[in-house]
Formats: C-alpha cells, sequence, structure tokens
C-alpha cells in the first residue's frame, strides 16, 4: 500500500527537442506580425461578410463549400468580441477599431503553423530518418507560400492542417496494427483519422480528395491482412485470452467493422454534426433566403415566417393563394397574370390565341393571387366546413384581381414553341372552348389521399384535356410581356422535374362574401408552427443540395489561372497593396522547393518503374523492406498529389494557385524522402555519399536563399521599385508596379 | 546488374508461384478449351439467320426520316454531294453512310430537313439496309465472343437471344444512324481481342497476326464513328497491359521475346489504327472539297482551300489600309465574324444602342470599314490621294458598313458576362465619340510595322478604358438572334477569345495578290479539325429548365426515346429495351458483383481449394467475367461524369458488355452441375425473353391506334412504368 514510498516517483518524458524547436520557429514565422496589414487581404473580403452573418445569426448560403470553415473563422471572431459591423466590400479597405484583425487571423496561422511538426512525424511515421523528417520541416517552414497563406482569414491552411491530421494519424494506427491492435492507442489514431478527414472534407470539398485516397489505402492494407492467415475469420470466443493467441482471436470482421466504423460512418455523423451547428447558430432569416423551399424559410426567424404564421394548413376549395415555383431558377417566382393579352403575331410570325398573359413573376405583387375553385360550384368563398382539396382531385384557378380562369390549349406558347400556351381566359361563347380544368398531383405525398399543404406540398397541375403540365420555361418574355419569366404547359413532360413544380406559399380562407363572412371565422382553421415541422434532415438534406447545385456566374477573376500554371507557377495572386508605399503581398511560393518538389516526382516515378519492371523479371535492386517503405511514401505522397491536383483538369470553376496547395505541400513531403533513398541506396562509397550531402546542403541553403528574397511580398515589407522589378522572377507574374511620377 | 539483396523471400513467395506456374498450367487449360463444343457452326447460322430476320423486318417503314435520321442521312448527302459541313463526330460514320447511298443509287438530292419528312421518290433503303446490315452482325459476334471466352454452346445462345430479342437493339440498327455502326467496330474489337487472347499459346503465328491486326483496324473504326470508341480502346489497352506484364513476369521468355512481344502490339495496336484513322480524316477532306454549311466554324486559313468559298483561289490586297472594307474573323475555335446589325440592345441590357455580335455565318454585316480615329475617309476615298497603310500601335476606328456606326465600347456591364464591358455600334454617319477608338496591335510585332491580312493575328485594345475587344463564347437569348456575345474584357490575357485576324479586304486602290502560301499542312487541317469537334461536344450542354435522360436511368429501361410519331394516328416508334432482358442483365451484374467479390475474397483467404478448381475460378470469374464487366463498367461510369447532353442511346454499347455477361453467368455452372433446376431456369430465361418479344415488338416495328392507355390499344396493359411514353 506504501509501494509508493519504497520507490522513488519517476516521470521520464521523452521530448523532441528539435520538434518543440521547429514547431516554437514554426509558430514565429506564422504568428509575427499578425495584425499587419490591418486592411482587408484578398479573399478576406470573402469570408469575412459571411464570419459578419455570424455573429449576427443571419442564415446564409455559400456554394464555395461547407459550413465548417467559416464557423471555425467565426469562432475567431467570436472570442476576439467581434460584433460582425463591417462592411466586406473592397479589397484593400482599412479595418475599423472594431474588428479584431488578429484574432481572426489567429487559427488560420496557427494552423498552419502546426503544419510543421504534422510533416515531421509524417515522415517518422513512414520510417525515414530524422534527418528526412527535419528536411520535410524545414521545407514546409520555408515555404513561402504556405506562409502567405495561412496569415489571412483564408481556409486553406486549415484544409492542409486536417489533411495532415488525417494522414499522420492513419499512418500512427497503421503502425501499431502490427503488435497492440484494439489497444486504446489503436482505436485514437482510427478514430482521430476519421474525425480530421470529415474535418478536411468539413472545410472545403477538396478535403474529399484525401479521404478517399485514405479510404483506398486502408482497403488495400485490409485485401492484405484478409491474405494474412494467422488472423480467424470470425469472432475469437473460442480462443483462449492468452497473449500467444490473442493476435489471432481478433477476427478480421472486427477488424473490418472497427474500420467501417471509424471511417465511414463517425466520418458522416461529425459532417452532419457541422451542418446542424450551422444551422443552430443561424436562424435569422437573410440575404439568400429566396434560394430556398418556401418551408425552409418559413423555419428562419423574420422573413417569410412572419407572413406565414398562423395562415391555414390546408388548402380548401375557395383559397385563396400565391403559387411558387419551387425551382428557383434562374430566381424565385410566383404564378401571375395580368389585363395584358399575347400580341396576335410574334415577330417571327407566328400566331397567338391573343388571350390574357400569364406568366411568372418575381416580386411580390396582388396579381399573384389565386383563388382555388370548385369546378362544379359557382362560390369562391371557403364552405362550412372548409373541403380540403386532395390528390387526384380537379381544380380550376381563378385569377383574383380580373376573375379569369388558368388555361391551356393547342396554341404553342411565344417562347417555347414545343410547348402549349398557358392563358387566362373565361368562355363567353364567342370564341375557343375553356380548356380549365387542372388535376392536382401532390409530388411528396406520403398517400394518394394526402390533403394540399401550405408550404409543405410540391404540387404538379396537370392539364385535363391535354394532360400538359405548368412549368416554367425559365426563358423570359420579350418587352409585350414586361421580361417576365415565360409560364407553359408541357406536353412531354418526362420524369420529374423541379421546373413543374409548385407550392402554395401565402395563404388564406377566402371571405370575400360579406353576409358569410362571420360564419368562416367562426370555424377558424386548424393552425400549426411550420418551423417545427422541418427536421433537421430534411433542412440539412435541402441545404446541401443548393450548395452543391448552386451555380456561380463568374466565371473569370484578373487573378484566376488554370491547372497546369500550377506546376511551374507561371502565375501568382496579389493579396493586397499598400496605397502609397510599394508594400505589397502575394501568393508566391518558393521558386527553389516547387522546381526541387517537381523533379522529385519525377525521380519517384521514373525509379518505380525502373524498379518494378526489374522485379517483375526477379531482380531485386533493394531490399525487400526498402521497397516497402518506397512504396508506402510514394502511396501517400505522389497519392496525396495526384488525387489533390489531377481533379482540377476535369473542373469548370475558376481556380487560383491556391488549390494547388494541398497537393504541394504531399509533393514536398516527396523531396527529403526521394533525397534520403538515393544516397541510402544509389550512393554506394563513402565518397559519393559525401559529396551527396554537400550537394544537398547546397540546395538546401539555396532553398532559405530564395525563401529569404522573397519574404518581403510575403510579410508584405514596403519595398523600392528596383527591388520590386528584381523580384520579377518570370514574365507572367504580376507584381504591380507603381509607374513613376504619378 | 546490382546484387539482388534481400531478393526472393518469403513474403513474395506464394503469389510468385502462383504467377509463374500460370504459364505452364495455360495450354492444357485452353487445349482442353479450343474443342469448341459441337455443333457451333449450326447454331451460328441459326443466329446469324435470326438476326438478320429480325433486323430486316419492316426495314422500311416508316417511309420518312426518323429521328437522328434528319443529321445523319443529311451528312451522307454531303458527301455525295461533297459540300463541307461541320459535326461533332469524326467522319468515318457517316461517310460509310454516304458510301451506302451512293452505291444503293441514291442522288444525295433529298434535303432531310426534319423528321416526318417523306422519302417518297428517294432511295433510302441502301443506308437503312447497310446500318441493318452492321446492326445485325452484333448477335454473331457477341454469341462468339461468348463462346470463346466461356467455351459453352448455352452460353451463347443465350447471349445471342437475349440480342436478337431486344427490341431496342432491333430499333437502334432499322435506321440511319452511328449507333450500329459503332456498335459494329465495337464488338468486332472485342471479338478479335478475345480470340487474340485464346492465340496467346501459340504468338506470331498468321492467326494471331491476323486477330491482333484485325482489333487494331477495328478500334479505328470505332474512334472514327464517334468519340465514345475511346472506351473500347480502353478497354483494349488495358487488356494489353494485362497480357504484356504476364509475358514479362515469365522469366522462360528471353527479353528480347519480350520485346518483339512489345513491338507487335505497338504495331498492330497504335500505329496501325492510328494510321487508319488518319487517312480516314484524308479522305473526309479530299471527298468535301466543296464549300458548305460549315465552313464558318473553321479558320480563314482552312476555308481558302473549299471550292467555292470566297477565301478560295483568292487574291486580295495584303496589306492593310485606310479605308479598306474588311471583316474580322474571331481567332477562338469555331469563333465567328464581327458582326452588327440594326437591332438595338434591349432595355435593361447596357446601353440601349445598336447590338455588336459574332456571327458564324457570311454574311454583308460583318463587314467593316477601317478609318482614322481623327478624320472622315471621304478624302481617303479620293483616288488621287495616297494609300495609308494601318500600322502596329495605330489608333483607329471601325465603322460598320451597313448601318454607319462606329464600334464602341463603355463602362456598362455586357449582356452576358457581367464583368466585361458592354461593345455597341455608335454615331451617326461615322461620327461619334472617343469610345470609339480601337488601339490595333498585331501579336509579337513591334511598333511602326505594317498589318498583313489573314496572317497577322489582331488585338484592339480600347483607348478609352483599356479593355479588349473579345468574344465570350456565350450565345446570347432571342433577342440577340441566338448569335455570339461580344464584349471588351478588361483581364488583359492573351486567349483566342481576344485575337482577331482580317478575312475578307476590300481596296481598290491596292493590287492584289494571290494567297497561297496561306494553305495549311495536312496536320494543321487534322488538328484543327479536332479542336472544333472537342469544342462542338462540349457546347452541347442541357438548358437549365430542360429535363434530359440520366444515367441512372438508362439500365433500369427507365425511360425511351421517340424515333417517330406522337399521335394515335401516326406509325409510332418507340426506342425501349425489352424490359425482361434488360432487367435480367441489370440482376446479372448485381449477382456478378457478388460472385466476383466472394471468389476474389476467397482466393485471398486461401481456402483450401484443389488447385484445378481454383485456376477454374480465377479465369473464369476474375478474368473472363472480369473483361465482360470492365468493359460494361468503361461503357457506362464515365457518362456520369459528361457535362454534355445525354441521350438513352448512350448506354446500348454498354448493354452489348452486360448481355454478354448475362449469358455467361446463367450458364457458369452448367458444365459440371448439369441439374435439372439449372436447366430449367435457363429454359425460363430464353421463354422469358422470347415471350416479352412477342408482347413488346410493336415498339420496334411500328404501333398504329391508340395510345396504350387506352384499353383497345395493342399496347394496353404493357405499360408497366409510368414514365414509358408509348
Amino acid at each position: 500500500m506504501l509501494g509508493f514510498l519504497k520507490k522513488p516517483v519517476v516521470v521520464t518524458a521523452e521530448i523532441n527537442l528539435s520538434l518543440v524547436a521547429l514547431t516554437v520557429v514554426g509558430l514565429m514565422s506564422r504568428l509575427w506580425g499578425l495584425s499587419y496589414p490591418r486592411a482587408v487581404v484578398f479573399d478576406e473580403v470573402y469570408y469575412g461578410q459571411f464570419v459578419s452573418l455570424y455573429m449576427k445569426r443571419i442564415f446564409f448560403v455559400d456554394d464555395s463549400g461547407p459550413p465548417l470553415g467559416h464557423m471555425l473563422l467565426a469562432l475567431g471572431g467570436y472570442l476576439g468580441g467581434f460584433d460582425g459591423n463591417f462592411l466586406w466590400n473592397r479589397i484593400g479597405a482599412e479595418y475599423s477599431t472594431n474588428v479584431p484583425v488578429c484574432s481572426l487571423r489567429f487559427l488560420p496561422a496557427l494552423a498552419g503553423a502546426l503544419c510543421i511538426p504534422l510533416a515531421y512525424q509524417i515522415l517518422v511515421e513512414l520510417r525515414f530518418s530524422h534527418c528526412a523528417a527535419l528536411g520535410a520541416a524545414l521545407l514546409i517552414l520555408l515555404e513561402n507560400s504556405l506562409i502567405t497563406q495561412s496569415r489571412f482569414m483564408l481556409l486553406e491552411s486549415i484544409l492542409i492542417f486536417f489533411i495532415l491530421l488525417a494522414v499522420l494519424s492513419y499512418l500512427k494506427f497503421y503502425n501499431l496494427q502490427r503488435h497492440s491492435s484494439f489497444s486504446g492507442r489503436w482505436w485514437f489514431w482510427l478514430l482521430l483519422s476519421g474525425v480530421a478527414c470529415s474535418c478536411a472534407v468539413g472545410v472545403k470539398y477538396m478535403g474529399l480528395f484525401t479521404y478517399m485516397l485514405l479510404l483506398v489505402i486502408a482497403g488495400l492494407h485490409f485485401w492484405h491482412m484478409l491474405g494474412d492467415q494467422n488472423l480467424s475469420n470470425v469472432g475469437g470466443a473460442t480462443c483462449k485470452i492468452n497473449h500467444v493467441l490473442r493476435k489471432a482471436c481478433v477476427s478480421l470482421v472486427c477488424h473490418f467493422l472497427a474500420r467501417g466504423l471509424t471511417l465511414l460512418i463517425i466520418p458522416v455523423a461529425t459532417y452532419l454534426s457541422f451542418f446542424y451547428v450551422h444551422l443552430t447558430l443561424l436562424y435569422r432569416s437573410g440575404p439568400h433566403d429566396q434560394i430556398m423551399t418556401s418551408a425552409f424559410q418559413a423555419s428562419l426567424e423574420g422573413g417569410l415566417a412572419r407572413i406565414t404564421q398562423g395562415q391555414p394548413l390546408e388548402v380548401a376549395y375557395g383559397s385563396q393563394i400565391t403559387l411558387r415555383n419551387v425551382l428557383g431558377k434562374p430566381m424565385q417566382c410566383w404564378l401571375h397574370s395580368h389585363t395584358n393579352t399575347y400580341p396576335i403575331r410574334y415577330e417571327n410570325g407566328r400566331g397567338s390565341s391573343h388571350q390574357q398573359q400569364v406568366t411568372c413573376y418575381p416580386f411580390k405583387d396582388v396579381n399573384n393571387w389565386w383563388i382555388v375553385k370548385d369546378p362544379g360550384m359557382q362560390q369562391l368563398v371557403v364552405s362550412n366546413p372548409p373541403r380540403p382539396v386532395r390528390h387526384g382531385h380537379i381544380v380550376q384557378l381563378v385569377h383574383g384581381i380580373t376573375t379569369r380562369y388558368l388555361n391551356t390549349h393547342d396554341v404553342a406558347a411565344p417562347l417555347s414553341p414545343h410547348s402549349q400556351e398557358v392563358s387566362c381566359y373565361i368562355d363567353y361563347n364567342i370564341s375557343m372552348p375553356a380548356q380549365n380544368l387542372w388535376r392536382v398531383e401532390i409530388v411528396n405525398r406520403e398517400s394518394d389521399t394526402d390533403v394540399w399543404k401550405t408550404i409543405l406540398s410540391e404540387v404538379r397541375f396537370v392539364h385535363v384535356n391535354t394532360s400538359a403540365v405548368l412549368k416554367l420555361s425559365g426563358a423570359s418574355l420579350p418587352e409585350w410581356g414586361y421580361r417576365q419569366l415565360e409560364v407553359v404547359g408541357e406536353k412531354l413532360s418526362k420524369g420529374y422535374h423541379q421546373s413543374m413544380v409548385w407550392n402554395v406559399e401565402e395563404h388564406r380562407y377566402g371571405k370575400s362574401q360579406e353576409q358569410k363572412e362571420r360564419e368562416v371565422e367562426l370555424h377558424s382553421p386548424t393552425r400549426m408552427d411550420i418551423s417545427k415541422n422541418l427536421s433537421f434532415m430534411a433542412k440539412f438534406t435541402e441545404l446541401q443540395w443548393k450548395i452543391l447545385t448552386l451555380k456561380n456566374e463568374d466565371t473569370e477573376h484578373k487573378y484566376s489561372s488554370s491547372a497546369l500554371d500550377w506546376i511551374t507557377m507561371d502565375t501568382n495572386i496579389a493579396y493586397w497593396l499598400h496605397p502609397t508605399s510599394g508594400a505589397q503581398i502575394h501568393l508566391l511560393g518558393n521558386v527553389c522547393t516547387w522546381a526541387s518538389a517537381n523533379v522529385a516526382a519525377v525521380v519517384y516515378t521514373c525509379l518505380s518503374l525502373w524498379y518494378l519492371i526489374r522485379r517483375r523479371r526477379k531482380i531485386y535492386d533493394i531490399p525487400e523492406d526498402a521497397w516497402q517503405l518506397w512504396v508506402s511514401a510514394g502511396q501517400i505522397c505522389v497519392g496525396g498529389w495526384v488525387v489533390n491536383y489531377l481533379p482540377f483538369f476535369l473542373m469548370e470553376k475558376t481556380l487560383f494557385l491556391y488549390h494547388y496547395l494541398p497537393a504541394l505541400t504531399f509533393q514536398i513531403l516527396l523531396i527529403p524522402i526521394v533525397l534520403q533513398h538515393l544516397s541510402d541506396h544509389l550512393c554506394r562509397s563513402l565518397l559519393s555519399k559525401s559529396m551527396f550531402s554537400a550537394l544537398t546542403v547546397a540546395w538546401f541553403s539555396s532553398v532559405c536563399f530564395a525563401y529569404r528574397t522573397f519574404s518581403p511580398v510575403t510579410y508584405g515589407e514596403p519595398l523600392s521599385v528596383a527591388e520590386l522589378k528584381d523580384l520579377r522572377w518570370k514574365d507572367s507574374w504580376n507584381i504591380l508596379i507603381r509607374k513613376q511620377g504619378h | 546488374s546490382m546484387p539482388a539483396a534481400g531478393g526472393g523471400r518469403a513474403g513474395s513467395g506464394p503469389l510468385r508461384q502462383r504467377g509463374a506456374r500460370r504459364p505452364q498450367g495455360a495450354p492444357p487449360v485452353s487445349a482442353l478449351a479450343s474443342r469448341a463444343p459441337a455443333g457451333w457452326r449450326a447454331a451460328l447460322g441459326l443466329v446469324t439467320l435470326l438476326s438478320f430476320a429480325s433486323r430486316f423486318h419492316r426495314l422500311p417503314e416508316p417511309p420518312h426520316v426518323c429521328w437522328d435520321e434528319t443529321h445523319f442521312g443529311k451528312m451522307g448527302s454531303y458527301y455525295i454531294n461533297r459540300t463541307f459541313f461541320f459535326d461533332v463526330h469524326p467522319p468515318l460514320g457517316k461517310m460509310l453512310i454516304g458510301l451506302a447511298g451512293y452505291l444503293s443509287g441514291y442522288d444525295g438530292t433529298f434535303p432531310f430537313q426534319k423528321p416526318g419528312d417523306r422519302y417518297e421518290q428517294h432511295n433510302y433503303m441502301g443506308m437503312r439496309g447497310f446500318c441493318a446490315f452492321l446492326g445485325s452482325c452484333l448477335v454473331p459476334f457477341a454469341y462468339l465472343t461468348v463462346l470463346e471466352l466461356s467455351k459453352s454452346l448455352p452460353a451463347a445462345l443465350l447471349t445471342a437471344f437475349i440480342l436478337i430479342f431486344d427490341t431496342g437493339c432491333i430499333t437502334l440498327s432499322q435506321y440511319i444512324l452511328l449507333d450500329p455502326i459503332l456498335m459494329f467496330f465495337l464488338m468486332g474489337a472485342v471479338l478479335s481481342m478475345v480470340k487474340c487472347n485464346s492465340c496467346a499459346d501459340r504468338p506470331f503465328s498468321a492467326s494471331w497476326w491476323l486477330w491482333l491486326s484485325l482489333t487494331g483496324v477495328n478500334l479505328a473504326g470505332a474512334m472514327g464513328v464517334k468519340f465514345v470508341g475511346l472506351f473500347v480502346v480502353l478497354l483494349v489497352g488495358l487488356n494489353t497491359i494485362y497480357n504484356l506484364w504476364d509475358l514479362l513476369g515469365n522469366l522462360s521468355l528471353s527479353l528480347v521475346m519480350f520485346g518483339k512481344h512489345f513491338l507487335a502490339r505497338v504495331l498492330c495496336l497504335i500505329l496501325l489504327p492510328l494510321t487508319l484513322y488518319v487517312a480516314m480524316f484524308a479522305v473526309h477532306f479530299a471527298v468535301l472539297n466543296k464549300s458548305g454549311p460549315g465552313d464558318g466554324f473553321f479558320s480563314s486559313a482552312f476555308q481558302s482551300q473549299l471550292i467555292g468559298n470566297n477565301l478560295h483561289n483568292v487574291s486580295i490586297p495584303e496589306h492593310l489600309a485606310y479605308g479598306s472594307v474588311v471583316t474580322m474573323k474571331n481567332l477562338r475555335m469555331a469563333g465567328g465574324y464581327l458582326h452588327s446589325h440594326w437591332h438595338l440592345y434591349p432595355e435593361g441590357v447596357g446601353a440601349r444602342q445598336q447590338q455588336v455580335t459574332a456571327y458564324l455565318h457570311k454574311d454583308l454585316n460583318n463587314l467593316w470599314i477601317i478609318k482614322k480615329h481623327d478624320s472622315d475617309t471621304a478624302d481617303l476615298l479620293d483616288s488621287s490621294s495616297p494609300v495609308e497603310f494601318v500600322r502596329h500601335g495605330d489608333i483607329i476606328r471601325l465603322e460598320h458598313k451597313e448601318t454607319s456606326r462606329n464600334l464602341h465600347s463603355h463602362q456598362h456591364e455586357a449582356p452576358l458576362t457581367r464583368k466585361h464591358f458592354q461593345v455597341t455600334g455608335y454615331g451617326i454617319n461615322g461620327t461619334g465619340d472617343s469610345n470609339d477608338f480601337w488601339r490595333i496591335e498585331v501579336v509579337g510585332r513591334r511598333a511602326g510595322k505594317l498589318i498583313k491580312v489573314l496572317r497577322s493575328k489582331i488585338r484592339l485594345t480600347h483607348v478609352a478604358t483599356g479593355c479588349i475587344l473579345g468574344s465570350s463564347g456565350k450565345t446570347l437569348p432571342k433577342w440577340g438572334w441566338e448569335q455570339v456575345e461580344v464584349t471588351c474584357t478588361p483581364y488583359v490575357k492573351e486567349t483566342p477569345n481576344s485575337l482577331w485576324n482580317f478575312e475578307d479586304h476590300i481596296n481598290p486602290k491596292l493590287p492584289n495578290i494571290s494567297l497561297d502560301v496561306l494553305k495549311p499542312s495536312f496536320v494543321e487541317i487534322l488538328l484543327e479539325s479536332h479542336m472544333v469537334m472537342i469544342r462542338g461536344n462540349s457546347g452541347l450542354k442541357p438548358k437549365d429548365n430542360e429535363v434530359t435522360s440520366k444515367p441512372w436511368h438508362w439500365p433500369i429501361n427507365y425511360q425511351g426515346l421517340r424515333f417517330s410519331g406522337v399521335n394515335e394516328t401516326d406509325y409510332r416508334v418507340y426506342l425501349l429495351g425489352n424490359p425482361v432482358v434488360w432487367w435480367l442483365n441489370l440482376f446479372t451484374i448485381g449477382l456478378y458483383l457478388l460472385i466476383a467479390i466472394s471468389t476474389a475474397v476467397v482466393l485471398k483467404r486461401g481456402v483450401q481449394l484443389t488447385s484445378e478448381h481454383k485456376g477454374e475460378l480465377s479465369r473464369v470469374v476474375l478474368r473472363g467475367g472480369g473483361q465482360v464487366a470492365l468493359g460494361w463498367l468503361l461503357h457506362y461510369l464515365p457518362f456520369f461524369m459528361m457535362g454534355r447532353v445525354l441521350y438513352f442511346h448512350h448506354y446500348f454499347p454498354a448493354m452489348l458488355f452486360s448481355s454478354m455477361l448475362t449469358g455467361k453467368y446463367w450458364m457458369l455452372g452448367e458444365g459440371e452441375a448439369e441439374t435439372r433446376t439449372e436447366n430449367c431456369a435457363v429454359l425460363d430465361g430464353h421463354f422469358n425473353s422470347s415471350h416479352s418479344f412477342y408482347l413488346f415488338h410493336p415498339l420496334s416495328y411500328g404501333m398504329i391506334g391508340p395510345m396504350a392507355s387506352d384499353p383497345s390499344s395493342p399496347m394496353a396493359g404493357l405499360r408497366w412504368m409510368d414514365s414509358w411514353e408509348f
């Protein structure tokens, strides 16, 4: 009991001082003078507005990615006591005093600094020497582009941090696999790997590439385990737990399930939790409301909810409604009509019915109101008790102001001649017969007797005579239609498309006939709070879908580049320019590192092919374990570079140099790997080894020199015109030089 | 060589042994297998006969243009008339259609204007018959392929019957389309590849060379019809890499022998197809030597080769001078001519001034007059005054000849590309303001040099705002007559979008010289036509509110394509697979994946099996089936990543592979087990496919009368899915 008295209490701590030193230097390089410049730098103008919206808890949709990255930036603002009051309108604008610049930029800078020890650890876990690991960390430390990108309120450094963390923790897990499966540490690293992957995806969708890579590598490793005959197939119930058999008892199935849980299920759950927090934080209506469906809008505080609160849920005969098209593209709009008619002849000579126009109008207007009428009865008010409209019922839609009926017929629509014209019409037995019966089809019904509900039901109107479907064609009408959007009857309605689906947004029970007013009020309709009806999963699905499908129109930017420019760094981005002095900040990489990284990738590929072909002929140039190391390092580093770079050739969005940084990080890790391999296996004599070391030192000093040369534009130190001109090593670089004498 | 330190250790032992054993094990297996099942010839005759009968049945019906016949028939006619046109597909398929028409006496006069046009006295049967012939060959090809892969006659027969009885394959083979031609070459390539693989034990024999070179020929054919032929090239490429890797591991084979193997494949599978492919284009350009509707898509240099084009044998003044009347062509591939017309930009789209667009066709509205920025041309037209040439760096004004308005730009946003400035026609009778001034520069030239017509690449910089005149490539809406947007881009970047050349040049005061030197080389023509095709393909984007076919619809036979007829009185043909066949295929793919995964795991776990069993399993399930399944994947998955408009018929190449998989797999255990249930299942399969064919045959052979929703229709009760429209 008092054993501790007999032996001294000893705490043995192993501290890798070089790792500590690297971390400290890294922190200094990223955090030094963080609040300079005290002005909006490049994409801070973009992310800043979201930080402000988080501070004010206003809902927004950003199609550039999922919310974790934005939330982390906002966390910085929250910790710094930011109130969100800043107009993010222009790059270079001076920050007002209420903006905690340092704290907003702190998290990305911290993440950027922590990438340095992570790189060191990854190389160690890949079983390369301390020297190689040190080299990798130093190369990351001295990479100007990574420094620039870390020092501002941008997301790439956070993304790279999570990517490296995921890789490191997977490697730790894999190395523990051999002797201590299912130990506490084993679980910890496996779990951390899954969570880090999920965080990477949560910051930017680019993280998905590394996640996929890790999944493939994990799959490969598991496939090798399958061939390991020492592992039993199913549970180890019959085995006695003793140390010798323990390994065999841990079954393949358990291994498989553990990986499935941590690398698939937990990341998905984590990803969902980001959205949960996001949606919980943002509960007020805001600038992007109209992108979302009516149901979603109604769940936000203010905005549509203010209008729809307390309106009757079930649409009944006699209801007065506005109908919103579900697609929301090219803009949200409501079914609309006005007294003007279609022109008798269009410009191209085709004729029309010359009946009243029906359009889709992007603004709230009294002409957006329609009354649901029972074809068998004359009255336009809700009866007592209200008779709800159900799926499959046949209705007429009466335009509230002009009291004409929604009608379609075999006349070509003005801009889409393959579809039918939709008009408003009353049959006075003069010309055409009325064709104004519509069948209500609830698309998202649960049963065939569902009632048509305000906001919640998505409805198709099928024309009874021609089975055409009421559709928003997306084209905007010419002058005579006031540039409102064209609505047509689609005859060849193939399948489901959101342009054919409508939902009721505003709704009230009609009581315009004075005498009945009191009766209707007596039977007040069912009321409900729609916001409580929309589950988190429904909100998540909608928001996620909108983020993925929202198209950004701007396809051009002054500093945009193509993926091919990145590999040779033929492009740069000017992030910030001091209004008076020549000080400027550029995203510009360490030329020496970029070139060496490319060389390393080429050397790695060529050597691997050479070894592979020779091995196939049973000639083994290097020992088997060296070969295994070489292959696993390549899987991570070359694999990481490939998956983070090549997909950009297939993408159609605007690309910038900073998209290359994750790929570059992996490529940099390859340099020390190749160097160590060359020195271990290709330099055989002592002389050549020392020659090689000398060359390496010389090369490294050139890296340091390049870092030093470009650090003024990394940190934004003032420079004279001559100095700036000297920095323009490539003609394609856009370094801003003020004209003399202005 | 270096010392093999640690080489050949235990770690790599088992794998290597297995790999090493195969070559020795292979000959007995293939010797045993090469005894083809008895009666395979008779069966081949039978399926060929049935296939031809089903494809040629009612071939002339309907006697009007169906669906895409309007394109491909028209293009066949172009070859007969030798007029130049542009299409997004390579030329072989249309050339063959043209040839078939020519040989069968079609004179190329039918306009093929729109679906539904009656052929009347025109001879269209030659072209349809040719396509049906190639389409009929698919069945014997598939039969032989499966026979070669599985050595089982029932398997081959099942595949053949599935394809014979598939209404979709029949419909697609009966019209003037590229698909039967593409699928012919595709199946030809697969068959030759499989045949060549089974000749592997006697390399460099005559039959080996024959099949290897036939593979190459068919690859060229497939690529020459449509670019999706690339997928079968990939399939053959992967198969070749696999074979070579296998040979490399065979230590009994010397490196010299390996080199021979390698070179033989380079010769037959790369050089031969490439030569044929290039030859195809050579024939294409040789045949189409008259100017036609496709001229405007190509560069000025290219057009100068076409008889009837205004650039053909042209002689024009060489250097640009003030007072010249010119047309300007955008240098991006398929870029248009700078164009203007009396119509104004509509209200709300920038300033309400005259539209300036890029137009692909030749037109008087493409003519512009070059003027000095500070003086009018009146004195320039005076014949006595000396000619003044335009020089690099000059500031000029461009006056539209028809409307006498100046090319103008200002800081209003462009109609579609919002970050660019609007370009308009401004001023009256050539009098405008300082926003009409443009600096003319030649790329890569120093100041003061003259500007050459056709050959100089021109950049026009707007003097007041510093932006550059360019064409964004986006199509304007109705108000702009669907011409291409012209903008002034503030981003100073060198792209073909912002470069122009002068094409026509009229100046009576200058001597005309012949510009034959302009003639592009064949390689340049080849490259340019490919760029134009690729651009055309990527331009086929679905519009925003358009309902399009999605790849996931296809294997479940979700929705067909209307080939002909809409109303009850029409003769209606609807492209839709035989649902029984297609759902069976789908089911088999799932089953195959299950079997393949479990087999792979079992083999990896080293379950105790006799080595014969093991070899058999891995050969049949993973290797043979793998090839077919890979073919299916390669012809299906890429469509998920394509941005262009997709149609149901894109799935048919993949469907051929999945039918072969079905044939193979329902016969898998047949050789050994011979159980009654399996035989029953197979018979059942035959019966079901033929019975459902009986039910659904009107889809291909024509439906007349009421729609399927009407109980009196012959198709009543057959609309099993709501999405089918017949």
